[in-house]
């Protein structure tokens, strides 16, 4: 095969099968891609590095090997540039770690290198993965494929982006409150939220410890099943990855719906979802009933108050986990300090951006004494409830369908000057994050100005199976996967 | 609820931040508005729920009291912008 434009479209399981019968060489796909990057990325601003030698060293070294058996080997990749790639910069898109080099790989990276993946380059973020848009990535924002003037979503925009307008086969994000999820949605790919803890979060950039996952964008719901085969599972590196055995997540994908039970939870279809994008949901529901799943209504009430408690306990995490940065280890420190606080003062101001202050001020005063039991405490029980409430409706369903984000994508600048409408645009994806379950987005349609929307699929705690089932099910039954934007 | 710009100064020490005039501005207007909207919650009885500070359960994990090697202690400590002197980094005085 040497069609470009065909070779840059494949699906990670297209891919793999062209490599085993040698229709191409991983040095030409690797090649097609950095081309692809080359001639679009000056438009979208997906990468903020692209390791062109490494990739091409990569490529080189499948191609010699010639074994195949692993579906990643020899297909290009990118990671999120929050994720640590040894030698390779890393900045989480802030100016702090503007120059940071880490010295070792982050689990995730270990796993897709050992079994033979192509590092095309490390892609955009909001500065430490705290955004919903890109826009506070130290770097610039990422462009929607869709339209230019319109946010990638975020935080994992980047990855979101270059797999909507294959710039990649496939990439990994990570989703703390619906990072993978809401930007999969607005570019229209497929990206999947891990139940908390399914993947190692050793050597990725920490932004809230109890909520943060990492996960696949891809082309297809079977492409986001191979992936997580080969990134999920314990690490030693992290004791919060349960013992539990990593099924083959491509096996189930098959079983028809006629057992599942789908529950549509009331308070996610409110007034805050554009009709659009209601009435696309609504026709992925029908879509579902029409391949056998029965369909229930269930009640989750305390999603009226899953922003403030998502916030409150994030920001707390995010302002400990922050408080690494203080310009003596690694990242950039500022000039001529007359004492140590200086140092500390000075570096922290200039090295990070408006949300990360925000979100270190909010979590500072949330944890502090005479507040702590007020605020941060009240969300920690609040979660206990929301959690329970959780487990209790998934006693009476095998997954939930809603939105994922409740509109299409946003005007870049749109929402910038008021954090309280950004926080609120992940209303549908923060008590995945929350409650510790699994997430996939999917593509459902779009609307008549030509905007993807995306479905969400929700699981109970390590049931990645079912949803990943209930997702292949409905992209076998549409054809919204399919649609490219025009680059 | 209303922060005022003495309580975000004072925040602001607590969390190692320089913050600018303008920036004390916008923030105590900002961190009031998110505040007030999380007042919200208290309409929620919790008196009687355990907090939980994790998801999945998980408890006492355990593993082999064993040293290791690391083998990049040197790599680790070219990171550091601070002058480096006998394997250490020295840092400003504290006065």
């Amino acid at each position: 095969m040497s069609n470009v434009n065909i070779m840059i479209e494949l699906t990670l399981a297209q891919a793999h099968k062209g490599l085993k019968e040698k229709k191409f060489s991983s040095v030409e796909l690797t090649k097609a891609f950095l081309d692809r990057i080359e001639k679009t990325d000056g438009k979208l601003h997906s990468y903020i590095t692209v390791t062109k030698d490494e990739a091409l060293k990569n490529a080189e070294e499948a191609d010699k090997k010639k074994d195949f058996s692993s579906p990643v080997t020899g297909v290009p990749m990118n990671l999120k540039d929050i994720i640590c790639t040894a030698g390779i910069r890393t900045t989480a898109c802030s100016k702090i770690l503007e120059n940071f080099v880490p010295p070792y790989d982050a689990d995730v990276t270990t796993r897709l290198k050992k079994a033979g993946a192509v590092l095309l380059g490390k892609t955009n973020t909001d500065q430490f993965a705290m955004g919903s848009s890109t826009e506070t990535s130290y770097f610039g924002v990422t462009k929607n494929p869709w339209d230019l003037t319109r946010v990638a979503g975020g935080s994992s925009g980047g990855p979101a982006a270059s797999v909507a307008a294959d710039q990649t086969v496939f990439a990994i994000g990570t989703d703390t409150g619906g990072s993978i999820r809401q930007p999969a949605s607005l570019c229209s790919c497929v990206g999947l939220k891990v139940s908390y803890g399914r993947v190692p979060r050793y050597g990725v950039i920490s932004y809230a410890s109890s909520f943060d996952t990492i996960g696949p964008l891809t082309k297809t719901v079977e492409d986001a099943a191979l992936v997580l085969n080969v990134i999920a599972g314990k690490s030693e590196n992290d004791s919060t990855t349960p013992d539990m055995p990593v099924p083959d997540y491509t096996k189930v994908l098959k079983k028809d719906l006629k057992e599942v039970t789908i529950g549509i939870p009331k308070e996610y279809y409110g007034e805050g979802v554009e009709p659009e994008t209601a009435e696309a949901i609504q026709n992925g529901i029908e879509t579902m009933k029409k391949l056998g799943a029965k369909v229930i209504e269930v009640s989750l009430p305390m999603t009226k108050y899953a922003i403030p408690v998502y916030y409150l306990l994030v920001k707390s995490e995010a302002s400990t986990n922050m408080a690494r940065y203080d310009g003596i280890k690694y990242g950039h420190t500022s000039a001529d300090p007359k004492e140590l606080l200086d140092i500390y003062m000075n570096t922290r101001s200039e090295g990070f951006g408006d949300e990360v202050k925000r979100a270190i001020m909010l979590g500072t005063y949330a944890l502090s004494a005479g507040y702590y039991d007020a605020f941060y405490l009240k969300a920690a029980k609040m979660r206990a409830l929301m959690k329970q409430e959780f487990e209790d409706v998934f006693k009476t369903c095998d997954a939930l369908i809603t939105p994922t984000s409740p509109f299409p994508a946003f005007q870049i600048g749109e929402k910038m000057e008021d954090p309280l409408a950004m926080y609120a645009a992940d209303i549908m994806t923060v008590t995945a994050g929350t409650c510790g379950l699994p997430g996939l987005s999917v593509p459902a349609g779009f609307s008549k100005a030509g905007l993807p929307i995306g479905m969400q699929i929700l699981g109970n705690q390590y049931a990645e199976e079912k949803i990943l089932r209930v997702g292949y099910a409905f992209e076998q039954a549409t054809d919204w996967h399919t649609k490219k934007p025009n680059v | 609820m209303q922060l005022t710009k003495e309580e975000v100064q004072h925040i602001a020490k607590l969390a190692r931040l320089k913050l600018k005039p303008e920036e004390v501005d916008k923030f105590s207007k900002q961190l009031s508005d998110i505040l007030s909207h999380a007042k919200m919650l208290e309409e929620v009885d919790t008196s009687a729920v355990e907090p939980i500070s994790q998801i999945t359960g998980l408890k006492n994990i355990l593993f082999e009291d064993k040293v290791k090697d690391c083998d990049y202690t040197d790599e680790l400590l070219k990171q550091t912008p601070q002058k480096v002197q006998d394997h250490m980094i020295k840092v400003k005085n504290v006065f």
